[in-house]
């Protein structure tokens, strides 16, 4: 079954809001120390960037709905850093102990960020099973949409696009594979192909005959049609 | 400013926490234990960090500033104009963005694989994240509001024509869309079509008329003496 950030073709949310070109990057304070945290809590490296967005998306659907972006963010972050076993509840609860945290020498000093902002986090990986497919070729996405290795896990593949037809546009090339990275199972990389499937395979009523989609999906949610 | 969050028993846990409850999946998260005002939580959180020297104030003024005032749409614009300038720089840039990307220094984080995908009159190109918000940072910033909100994420996949007349913008009957909903670590670009008019204005002159939504696809790039938007 879904969760609730899975909410491509959904109905319901009311027309898009547009902004001023010129409008500020963070809208209120805290957005822009809620943003630095959470990427200066990641240099720590407890986690990857697939169990950060898993934990965002494992929030309660209740919680997901009624928090603002940057209020998911932060209960997450506080989630998996119990989680991971960096902070304690009593941490969160202003009743933790004292003192540097054991993992104090991994903090990201001012004059290192530059440097890890612009170094990034590849995805991309030697190795892991041939390609399988190639541009052109019809397939079929999996269905349900759910992650294979973990009940409830972490997957990249839209319900939206579940058990749909499409053609491999193009290779990417052999990426992590978030449905076990997030999960501490290992990277396990596959290749990871740009598919394109028309609007009228995935929606009742689409906009126009010729409109598509794509998606990047990895080499084991799909199979030769 | 809010100052001096310290060693407060800000809140009480829930019922269920107290009883040492820890389900991965239900809804006595961790994060309730800290408090419910979004700023006040995020204090909260930034003080206790803090003071066990998890984090360190200065690199986070740093990283704000890096997103605030050094790293946004312009990168994209200078990328985008020298495109309509320099047709073998475009079609390397097509070909295979990274190289080229890298070379003018805009590499990092969430633009680590970049495609970048060209509008003509037969195909307009729109870009979202239905999963989540992934978005080109070395080249775009943090994404704005919109980009970022259900009714975007919900919606650009399944009626994307319905949403660009949000933005003010009509297709022709014969201009397909194609929407890239970026599920991996693939962050797309959209190179907008050249306007009407811009022949012969330097690289600075036409990014300027190049706005963020153009590189999203919400948007077109501006006319040569349009208003800023």
């Amino acid at each position: 079954m879904t969760r609730v950030h899975d909410m491509g073709g959904r109905f319901g949310d009311g027309p898009v809001q547009p902004e001023a070109e010129d409008a500020p990057v963070f809208a209120e304070d805290w957005h822009a120390r809620a943003l630095a945290v959470t990427l200066a809590c990641g240099a720590l490296g407890q986690w990857n960037i697939d169990t950060s967005r898993h934990a965002r998306e494992k929030l309660s659907p209740k919680d997901y709905t009624r928090f603002s972006y940057y209020e998911k963010w932060i209960a997450a972050l506080a989630d998996l850093l119990v989680e991971k076993g960096v902070l304690t509840r009593e941490d969160l609860a202003g009743k933790g102990a004292a003192g540097l945290h054991a993992l104090a020498e991994r903090a990201l000093k001012a004059e290192n960020v530059a440097a890890a902002l612009a170094k990034g986090g590849p995805a991309d990986r030697e190795g892991g099973p041939a390609p399988r497919f190639s541009p052109g070729q019809a397939v079929r996405t999996r269905i349900p949409a759910d992650n294979a290795l973990a009940d409830g896990g972490h997957t990249r593949l839209p319900a939206y696009a579940a058990g749909a037809h499409g053609y491999i546009l193009r290779l990417h090339g052999t990426h992590v594979f978030p449905d076990s990275s997030a999960h501490g199972l290992g990277e396990a990389p596959e290749p990871l192909y740009a598919v394109r499937f028309f609007a009228r395979e995935l929606w009742a009523h689409p906009e126009h005959p010729d409109d598509e989609v794509v998606l990047d999906l990895w080499q084991s949610y799909l199979e030769p049609l | 400013m809010i100052v001096c969050i310290i060693k407060h028993d800000w809140t009480g846990p829930p019922a269920a926490a107290q009883h040492g409850i820890m389900p991965h999946d239900h809804h006595d998260h961790p994060h309730a234990l800290l408090p419910p005002d979004p700023a006040l939580r995020v204090k909260a959180l930034e003080t206790i960090l803090t003071e066990k020297g998890l984090i360190d104030p200065a690199a986070l003024d740093e990283i704000i500033d890096t997103y605030q005032n050094r790293i946004g749409p312009q990168n994209g614009a200078r990328v985008v104009a020298r495109a309509w300038s320099d047709p073998d720089f475009k079609a390397a840039l097509l070909a295979d963005a990274d190289p080229v990307l890298a070379e003018l220094g805009y590499y990092g984080r969430q633009g680590e694989h970049m495609v970048v995908v060209e509008n003509t009159g037969l195909q307009h190109n729109m870009v979202v994240c239905t999963l989540c918000s992934c978005y080109p940072w070395p080249l775009l910033g943090i994404p704005p509001g919109w980009y970022k909100s259900d009714a975007y994420r919900a919606r650009a996949v399944r009626e994307p024509r319905k949403v660009l007349a949000e933005f003010g913008v009509t297709l022709p009957e014969e201009t397909a869309v194609r929407v890239w909903d970026s599920t991996a670590e693939v962050r797309y670009l959209v190179l907008p079509m050249r306007p009407e008019g811009a022949e012969g204005l330097s690289e600075e002159d036409l990014a300027a008329l190049v706005t963020r939504d153009s590189m999203i696809g919400t948007g077109l790039a501006k006319a040569p003496g349009e208003a800023p938007s």
